[in-house]
């Protein structure tokens, strides 16, 4: 009767992931508001520029394949190919992993050159911006991690495609996020 | 395929939902801790808001009562502050620092604490889920989180008030060089850091519960509750959460930024300051970049804070006159009308900053725009009550109330938002009065009708109708008695945030009105005072409900159990055949949106 009932509800998109997109929503205003402050800065008196380090680059081509991946264990799980599944889903987290050591290295580079927090100028937009979009993708990495050991438990069975596939919509997210960012910087510096 | 039939089918009934509904249909193992602390029904959460809103307003409340004392009687001293605030009142009189952390803090507390989280939080939560004929929200755990956020920031905002240094005092908008340095005030040392970290988990509770609201209004609806098919107040509560989804977000950026000015010496906000003979190493950071940024949000806040309350006075309104609400896709239209212009107005509290008169003149005629679907709104309740049959339950007593402050207080805004006199009025009595009346008292005044009109549904009881009617006129009198005459002390240049003006002149002619208003300030407080006993006598010893419906209102939540438990209706999720507002239609007094469209009937 229960679950009688709660079908004739009109569910044309499951609310989990309309929440998301909403969510999405926000943190894309967020953004939208660092880069307009980011705008109103630059036109001041004693802005600095700096240049951007190669390593961003490497990290931007490490989380497009993991948009591929991720893509890929998504495929792969609504064929019930579970080993591949699990195989894509440890990939992904490890690309993830991958792009924020590689993100920090950046920092760390920028900050050896002396970009610091002194004066005002690009840097510290930079640091914070790309530092936020960092958090992110954590947040994508432990949401990965959960998932990947549900995909390893032997107890639990479940067929039900809304977790992996809220995942990889957040992770598809945060890499048009990144690239608009990356674009941003290399537009405005 | 085969496979998927085996498993149920997951994109109608996760496994969740279904484990959820289960639980609460059949109420084994309810405890205390699962029903009243950390509860999942969205009813038992809009309480907790509701009650937690209450406590900060009275703690909001009281703090304008003290520093009226010292607005009205700046030359007396009154031991008994120094009992309460020892030596934040010196020898019984407020001292310069304690009077700004007061005015803060009752900006901070009733903006935020009270007339956000208090009121969409407790309606959102009640209203939603009953009113589109949904079992409870899309998720009912972040629902939990966003009271329990909402709760950890209270914790932490309160604190600041008891740190050796105070809370922060240097005004609700927190604008650097004040909230950016620890050297510029007591208030901006730890008592900043309190606020700061307080203000971004409330932006979290904030966005938590937004996006519930937003995803259980679109998605959650019953069979035939088609969009426009939904009560004023459910449309009202959606452009609200809207409305904080997309400006929160804009806040926390700024917050961020002005984290790292504290902590980590940059100069986001910073430029050229000298404290005491010393220069500060920070340059080229811009103080009008944070106005920017906080009023991203903070003029869609103002809204955050009307729009639930015109959505309760629209359906209490309709209730009460036993009238359809007159105009109810003008209505929608022109809710969705104040939400977009809310994001293209934010400059209007800047025109003074050094801003090109072109672009203010872009500003004013944006902000005078809003006039029209506000005067839309206006012009629809009176409609509404027009030749009506009116009930003046205290509820419908408060709608009346709401409209008539939302007109005095939204015409002086036609004054503020010319950036040519604004210039001499801006920062002056006149701005406190405009404000006040439009958003404060208004939005209290919506919160009040919603607690009235559905105090039966949420505890089972009514409330006490005399204390009721006297709270209503001595509010109603009172607020117009305090905010009436700052109008023109605004008028006559007497800026806001002083302490004492006994040494300017010019306003010593306000003396004796400063005194009459300070006393009908702490009247109009105790007042408030007897509507909490009324509240909290009522929860236990009210008058009981009997009947399911008791104001013979057609929309879904009375058409649950009297007292509902998690889940809403024991049986199947009513189905909704017609519009929320057929009072008085073929000889009728109210026919129930549940009821059938008979075939000669036009279906809406």
């Amino acid at each position: 009767m229960i679950s009688a009932t709660v079908s004739t509800q009109r569910k044309k998109i499951h609310p989990h992931k309309f929440t998301l997109w909403v969510g999405l929503g926000s943190i894309v205003m967020m953004f939208a508001g660092l880069t307009s402050a980011y705008i109103v800065k630059e036109s001041q008196p004693e802005w600095t520029s700096v240049e951007l380090p190669k390593v961003f680059y490497y990290s931007t081509a490490a989380i497009i394949a993991s948009s591929i991946t991720i893509q890929m264990a998504l495929k792969a799980f609504k064929e019930r190919s579970m080993m591949n599944y699990r195989r894509f889903i440890t990939l992904t987290a490890l690309l993830g992993t991958v792009f924020i050591i590689l993100q920090l290295i950046g920092f760390s580079r920028m900050w050896g050159d002396g970009v610091d927090f002194k004066g005002s100028g690009a840097g510290q937009f930079l640091y914070i911006i790309f530092g936020l979009h960092v958090l992110h993708v954590l947040g994508g990495v432990v949401a990965l991690l959960v998932i990947f050991f549900k995909a390893f438990s032997k107890r639990v069975r479940n067929y039900n495609p809304v977790t992996i596939e809220l995942a990889s919509t957040y992770w598809h997210f945060v890499d048009l996020l990144w690239i608009y960012l990356l674009v941003f910087f290399i537009w405005t510096l | 395929m085969s496979n998927e039939a085996t498993h149920g089918h997951p994109e109608v009934v996760t496994t969740h939902e279904a484990h959820h509904d289960e639980h609460h249909v059949h109420h084994h193992k309810e405890t205390f801790i699962t029903k009243y602390v950390f509860s999942q029904d969205h009813k038992m959460i809009a309480r907790q808001f509701l009650i937690t809103g209450m406590a900060w307003a009275i703690i909001g409340g009281l703090m304008s009562v003290l520093f009226r004392l010292q607005l009205g009687y700046p030359d007396q001293s009154f031991p008994f502050l120094e009992d309460i605030l020892g030596r934040w009142a010196k020898d019984g009189k407020i001292t310069a620092e304690s009077y700004y952390a007061l005015v803060t803090m009752h900006g901070t507390v009733l903006v935020f604490f009270v007339l956000t989280g208090g009121l969409s939080g407790t309606f959102a939560n009640f209203l939603i889920p009953l009113q589109i004929g949904a079992r409870d929200m899309a998720s009912p755990f972040l629902n939990m989180l966003s009271y329990w956020f909402f709760f950890i920031a209270s914790v932490i905002m309160f604190s600041s008030l008891f740190v050796q240094t105070g809370p922060f005092s240097g005004g609700w908008t927190a604008y650097p060089p004040l909230s950016a340095l620890g050297e510029a005030s007591p208030g901006s040392k730890v008592g900043m850091d309190l606020w700061i970290t307080s203000m971004a988990l409330f932006v979290v509770s904030s966005l938590l519960g937004g996006l519930n609201y937003i995803a259980t209004i679109l998605n959650m609806r019953t069979k035939g509750m088609s969009m426009t098919r939904m009560p004023l107040t459910i449309w009202a509560l959606f452009f609200t959460a809207v409305l904080g989804v997309l400006s929160f977000p804009v806040l926390l950026s700024g917050f961020i930024l002005l984290l790292f000015d504290r902590h980590a010496g940059t100069s986001f906000y910073l430029d050229s300051i000298y404290i005491g003979s010393a220069a500060l190493p920070n340059e080229g950071g811009s103080a009008i970049l944070y106005q920017h940024l906080f009023w991203f949000l903070g003029h869609p806040e103002v809204y955050i804070i009307i729009l639930p309350a015109m959505g309760i006075v629209s359906e209490v309104m309709s209730v009460n006159a036993r009238k359809p609400i007159f105009g109810y896709m003008a209505m929608v239209g022109s809710l969705f009308a104040i939400a977009i212009l809310a994001f293209l107005v934010w400059a209007h509290h800047m025109f003074v900053t050094g801003m090109n008169p072109f672009l203010g003149s872009v500003f004013v005629l944006l902000t005078l725009l809003i006039a029209i679907p506000s005067a839309i709104k206006v012009f629809n309740w009176l409609t509404t009550i027009w030749r009506g049959n009116i009930r003046f339950t205290p509820g419908m007593m408060f709608s009346l109330g709401f409209v008539s402050l939302f007109i005095s207080g939204g015409l002086t805004g036609i004054f503020l938002g010319n950036s040519a006199l604004d210039i001499a009025l801006h920062d002056t009595y006149f701005v406190i009065a405009h404000f006040h009346i439009v958003m404060g008292v208004a939005g209290f005044f919506g919160m009040f009708a919603g607690i009235y009109h559905w105090f039966p549904k949420m505890f089972g009881r009514f409330l006490n109708n005399t204390m009721a009617y006297i709270h209503f006129w001595v509010t109603l009198i009172g607020s117009y008695l305090i905010f009436w005459p700052m109008h023109y002390e605004g008028l006559a240049g007497m800026p806001r945030r002083y302490l004492d003006y006994t040494n300017w002149l010019s306003f010593n002619q306000f003396d004796g009105l400063n005194k009459f208003i300070s006393t009908v300030a702490m009247v109009v407080f105790a007042v408030q005072l007897m509507f909490i006993f009324n509240f909290f006598y009522s929860i236990f010893k009210g008058r009981r409900v009997t009947v399911k419906n008791p104001w013979g209102s057609s929309t879904l939540e009375w058409t649950t159990p009297i007292v509902a438990g998690h889940g809403n209706w024991p049986g199947e999720i009513p189905e909704v055949h017609r519009w929320a507002y057929d009072y008085s239609k073929d000889g009728r007094e109210y026919i129930s949106q549940t009821e059938p469209v008979t075939p000669d009937e036009k279906p809406h």
